[in-house]
């Protein structure tokens, strides 16, 4: 009984002891030092990659990105909950979103297309067709000039952004029918690799061998293409603060909407730079064309 | 003396002491599981029941609707949020998945418990526990990469739907029900066997005749176990079924169960918003159909424990 109880003393000692070094020696963070970023799983890539970067440069400071989708982020940022939410809809777009109390901030594009599975043997389509295979008037891939194969729609998840842009502007504001969904795009591009039949749609960076890119009134899925506008299924990827954000929160989004982020990371990933975009497109799907120093 | 006497006896002694502490701690913890569970239930129930509360959704149309659209608003003028299409899927794959594991479990059991113990107990106890440990993403990834394409060249269809469904939850509920069976099996009395065969039964009818009768309480709860395992199963599932909110018309159709459309759209829609009421309106059919499961484990349980 004495031996067990001296141990216990000698214990409470030493967390003592460590407890007061670990407070001495404790991380000092100023405050606002560390901000959240929650959002779109299409921009977390991105976030995080120049999250570290800008880490690196600025002894101290902590960006924290998590996904959980584009409603996610505005809905957090709206009740204030994180610092920045990532979206690839605009604001105006989601519904239970009050646009005015956010501030949009757009640091990159990204093009969105459709995929076919190689076995349907189409490359091309027009747009009428590809509304015509998405409402369901078509159901077997000959009759828009592919083999005698049925179709298999694999749809994102409803209200993914992806999904948002482009049945606005793919299918021209007509909704899909009701078919298979999935929640990322990594998924749809597997399920579409190993479906006969299956069509669905993917951000270009998504895009490799083991599916089929298809051409849309004989215009390719490119980034110059979406440049001009000529490939017209593509949205901003915004990150949303609050009308009053933090300091942190605004140097980042200026670093990420800076050249240094814009020429390297921006393009290595997959996205299109703000820089390169010849049009300017709002919420209400207006677009302009950019008259100043490009060109 | 006296005096010191009477003050040592009347404190109180170390060990009582001790005891106090000891019930006081585990009653906080008891505490704090009942709130949590209650919190949960609350929170659910509210987030859930505020689609007919304050979006006024007719609760009906919310159980017999076969449209799922929360975007969309119908010719009525209220939101498409039937949920038919979700909650027949659920039930369809946990029944058919229950109807598949069930004769495999009760085999496993009567050969790891009455044929033979020994080899059963030696190699069928480490494969059945491993079953268990083997994260749902690993089953669903499976599914995904080898029970779709062979449902596909050998069913047809796209692969996606209730049958692929069925037999990743299969092998998911199997381990469950095998060894909770086991455990049904094992607490027959051993008196029961020793006078069946005394009386010059064979083994095989000892085992039907008897034993299997006097655990068939304890298969029920074993099976239902496995139901509720299989209901409430979301990543598997989700992968292999294609989320399709349509009515399943066959079983290599695509379509949804209540986990896989929740999962899927809970991270595209705002707090508060009627697409996401709606799909807490999901959450809550979910916690309800548990509650439902655990009443049924329970009143099996009751009724075993009279009859014996």
């Amino acid at each position: 009984m004495q031996k067990k109880r001296w141990i216990e003393c000698l214990l409470l000692v030493g967390l003592v002891i460590l407890g007061g070094w670990a407070y001495q020696t404790r991380q000092v963070n100023k405050a606002n030092m560390t901000i959240t970023a929650v959002g779109s799983t299409a921009l977390q890539p991105l976030v995080e990659a120049a999250g570290e970067d800008y880490a690196n440069h600025h002894l101290g400071t902590f960006i924290n990105v998590q996904g959980g989708g584009s409603g996610t982020g505005l809905s957090q940022v709206q009740e204030g909950a994180v610092d920045i939410g990532n979206a690839d809809v605009f604001a105006e777009e989601q519904k239970g979103i009050v646009a005015s109390r956010l501030q949009d901030h757009r640091v990159a594009v990204v093009g969105i297309t459709p995929i076919v599975n190689h076995s349907t043997g189409i490359t091309r389509l027009t747009t009428d067709q590809l509304i015509a295979v998405f409402t369901g008037k078509v159901r077997n891939w000959s009759q828009v000039g592919g083999k005698d194969q049925k179709i298999v729609i694999l749809n994102r998840a409803q209200g993914s952004g992806t999904r948002t842009t482009f049945e606005r502007f793919g299918l021209k504001g007509q909704r899909s029918i009701a078919a298979q969904e999935q929640d990322s795009s990594g998924m749809v591009r597997q399920i579409v690799a190993t479906t006969p039949g299956a069509i669905s749609y993917v951000g270009f960076s998504y895009v490799d061998k083991t599916v089929q890119a298809v051409s849309l009134n004989g215009i390719q899925p490119t980034n110059q293409n979406v440049a001009d506008n000529q490939w017209p299924i593509w949205s901003y990827e915004h990150m949303y603060t609050g009308r009053n954000p933090q300091p942190l929160a605004k140097e980042f989004i200026q670093y990420v909407q800076s050249n240094a982020i814009q020429n390297t990371l921006v393009r290595r990933l997959g996205y299109i730079s703000m820089a390169d975009m010849k049009v300017t497109r709002d919420g209400q799907g207006e677009v302009h064309r950019v008259e100043a120093d490009h060109e | 003396m006296n005096n010191n006497l009477q003050k040592q006896l009347l404190k109180r002694s170390k060990a009582a002491k001790l005891e106090r502490l000891g019930k006081t701690v585990s009653f906080l913890a008891l505490m704090l599981i009942t709130l949590t569970v209650f919190a949960i239930i609350i929170f659910v129930a509210s987030k859930g029941l505020s689609t007919f509360f304050t979006n006024h959704v007719n609760w009906i149309d919310f159980l017999t609707g076969k449209n799922w659209n929360p975007n969309v608003t119908n010719a009525k003028g209220q939101p498409e949020v039937g949920a038919l299409p979700m909650i027949s899927g659920s039930f369809v794959v946990t029944i058919l998945s229950a109807l598949l594991a069930t004769p495999f479990a009760i085999g496993t059991a009567i050969f790891m418990n009455e044929i033979s113990p020994h080899r059963g107990a030696k190699l069928l106890q480490p494969v059945i526990e491993l079953l268990v440990g083997i994260p749902s993403v690993v089953y669903g990834f499976i599914g995904l990469t080898v029970v779709v394409p062979a449902v596909r060249s050998v069913f047809g269809g796209s692969g996606f739907g209730i049958l692929a469904g069925t037999f990743v939850l299969f092998v998911m509920i199997l381990p469950t029900v095998t060894s909770m069976s086991v455990d049904a099996l094992r607490s027959v009395p051993r008196y029961y066997r020793e006078a069946a065969l005394a009386l010059g039964a064979t083994q095989w009818q000892t085992i039907y005749k008897v034993v299997l009768r006097a655990a068939t309480p304890g298969m029920l709860t074993a099976i239902v176990f496995g139901m509720a395992r299989a209901f409430g199963e979301a990543l598997a599932v989700q992968m292999v079924i294609g989320n399709a909110a349509l009515m399943p018309t066959s079983l290599v159709s695509p379509a949804s169960t209540l986990t896989s459309v929740l999962t899927t759209g809970i991270g595209n829609t705002v707090m508060g918003s009627l697409q996401n009421n709606a799909l807490w309106s999901l959450a809550l059919v979910l916690l309800v159909m548990s509650l439902i499961f655990n009443l049924v484990i329970r009143m099996i349980g009751r009724k075993g424990a009279m009859s014996k």
